[in-house]
């Protein structure tokens, strides 16, 4: 069983990882330049140009890239190939309406799943691994990087998609899954399950699991290891930055290493927009220096963290991050999807004339995230019948569901029984505790 | 010949009800009918009242959700098939009733008053009165 998928880049010394950064910058802003006029355009509002970017140092230069250019760009204003040569998206929640759609070429795709590769390595895999993924297939890319990295490596893999706990752990038992990729709330929920069936831990050929696209504590962590009878290691990655495998954890388990010949990691200062000394706390920004399709460059991730070089026992010179902090911004994640309260404000309007007042609940019950959200009826959503009320209770249920991809409890409630603030309105509460 | 009804939102939380009884008493408006339509979650309460207006301002002022309705008021024998005549009298014209409720009795006349929500109110008043069955006016109803 080898340490690394990629052993050369991996333990890369500094300075030659460095160099081959500049190198990949500098031609990628070369290939957005020629290829993205919306992101030329931000360029020349900066004053910047090509020849202004010798290498990473001149990195800070360049104009950042966010969620809000993603949406007024959909769906094809960030692509900087031809779509005779891209292969697929993936798709993934805007703030309000309108989705982000990444483009991939095959080269993309194959670098992607060489990330992923390495994060299946790091957990201890090989090609005599099973890999069982119940990260969610189709638009979302848990299910599609893990799979690729799956055979990449050669596991056997199992694209078993997420849902029918059952039949996951039958398939466990039968097929004798080693390497466990999942949510780590549906990871803690087989584990209660598994329980609950009465079998143990060692009765199962687990031995790994590898669990992201929501935030996990050290916590639930030990909770996961401890009901699997495993070793859990966190993963990382965006849509925007291909999908999981930007970073993995390595033995260690104490943050994770970035694929930083591919993302290029700063952490910035979320108010101001300046870039921090390494160790400082403050908002991770990427820029992929290798994607052809969907180039992004210094894109605000909005998750907060941390950066260290501190050097690690694994022997990996990628530089970690450690696990997300917190937001910038409002986002969530309820079960898996992201959900924006501007998106949620979008149905609402619809409703009624002036946009209700409306709250949103979010808790965990038995590893399940639960996801309510409270408006307050108003004058003109209010009729004589039951049945009115409920279809209106209804139709605000298929909307979002329809939006986000996930059902909410819709629960109206009266006039000022949602807490008003003075500053800015306390629209989510979380009561989950996940950071 | 319909009355007015007010409907209020509900929210199914303790002292809820106490409280816009509460309110109505304090403004000294006298409640003549009244039902509660439940859900889990909500209700509606449907009241007629001696002062329609002023139980309509006195509820939105204290914070209610409050729209208003008319509804027939029709009076029934206080004896067995009572009501069952007014309903033959609606299902044979094809007049839907949406809700109804009973308000009081009359004990001196032996009779009952009905409420009734229907889907079409010209049609219902027209088939009552042809049938003599008397409805009560607005003026009536706050004086019993």
């Amino acid at each position: 069983m080898a340490k690394y998928w990629n052993e050369k880049i991996e333990c890369m010394p500094r300075e030659e990882m460095k160099k081959l950064q500049s190198e990949r910058l500098v031609a990628q802003v070369k290939h957005v330049w020629d290829n993205v006029p919306y992101y030329k355009k931000l360029m020349e509002e900066k004053g910047v140009t090509p020849d202004d970017i010798h290498g990473i140092e001149d990195l800070h230069k360049l104009p950042f890239l966010s969620k809000a250019d993603l949406r007024e760009a959909y769906p094809y204003g960030l692509l900087a190939k031809p779509l005779s040569e891209c292969v697929r998206i993936h798709s993934t929640s805007g703030t309000t309406g309108k989705r982000v759609v990444a483009f991939y070429t095959q080269n993309d795709i194959d670098m992607w799943d060489d990330c992923c590769a390495r994060a299946i390595v790091a957990a201890g895999g090989d090609e005599n691994d099973v890999c069982h993924v119940a990260y969610g297939y189709g638009l979302f890319t848990g299910g599609a990087g893990l799979n690729g990295g799956s055979h990449k490596v050669g596991c056997l893999t199992l694209p078993m998609s997420s849902g029918n706990t059952e039949r996951q752990i039958q398939f466990m038992q039968d097929l004798g899954s080693t390497i466990l990729c999942c949510t780590p709330s549906y990871a803690a929920y087989i584990g209660e399950t598994v329980k609950e069936m009465g079998i143990k831990p060692d009765e199962l050929k687990l031995k790994a699991g590898i669990f992201g696209a929501e935030p996990w504590t050290e916590e639930m962590r030990k909770e996961i290891e401890k009901l699997l009878g495993i070793k859990a290691y966190d993963i990382y990655g965006l849509t925007e930055t291909s999908g999981p495998g930007v970073a993995f954890e390595c033995e260690e388990q104490t943050g994770m290493h970035i694929n930083e010949d591919n993302f290029i990691a700063e952490i910035i200062d979320p108010d101001t927009g300046e870039v921090l000394p390494e160790g400082s706390k403050g908002e991770l920004v990427f820029t992929s220096i290798t994607k052809e399709a969907f180039p992004l460059l210094r894109y605000r991730t909005r998750d907060i963290c941390v950066l260290t070089r501190e050097k690690c026992s694994c022997g990996r010179t990628l530089v970690k991050m450690c696990k997300p902090m917190g937001r910038s911004d409002d986002m969530m994640i309820i079960k898996g999807v992201n959900v924006f309260p501007s998106q949620i404000e979008s149905v609402l309007l619809k409703m009624s004339n002036a946009t209700p007042n409306y709250q949103i609940v979010v808790d965990r019950v038995n590893n399940v995230d639960t996801f309510e959200i409270r408006v307050e009826i108003s004058d003109d959503m209010f009729s004589d019948t039951i049945k009115s009320i409920e279809e209106l209770e209804r139709k605000i249920g298929s909307d979002i569901h329809s939006i986000l991809g996930i059902k909410a409890k819709i629960s109206l409630v009266e006039p000022k029984s949602i807490p008003r603030s003075e500053g800015k309105a306390v629209r989510v509460i979380d009561k989950r505790k996940l950071v | 010949m319909t009355v007015k009804q007010l409907s209020v939102f509900v929210e199914n939380r303790p002292g809820r009800l106490s409280e816009i009884t509460g309110v109505l008493g304090a403004a000294g408006i006298n409640i003549r009918a009244i039902s509660i339509a439940d859900t889990k979650d909500f209700g509606i309460m449907r009241i007629i009242l001696s002062d329609t207006e002023s139980a309509e301002k006195v509820l939105k002022e204290h914070g209610c959700i409050v729209t208003k309705s008319n509804v027939i008021a029709v009076v029934i024998d206080d004896e067995p098939c009572g009501m069952a005549k007014v309903m033959e009298t609606l299902y044979k014209d094809n007049i839907s009733v949406e809700y109804m409720y009973a308000a009081f009795l009359n004990t001196s006349e032996n009779t009952a008053c009905l409420i009734l929500r229907v889907d079409s109110n010209e049609k219902a008043v027209t088939a009552l009165t042809e049938k003599n069955f008397k409805l009560l006016s607005e003026s009536e109803m706050k004086n019993i």
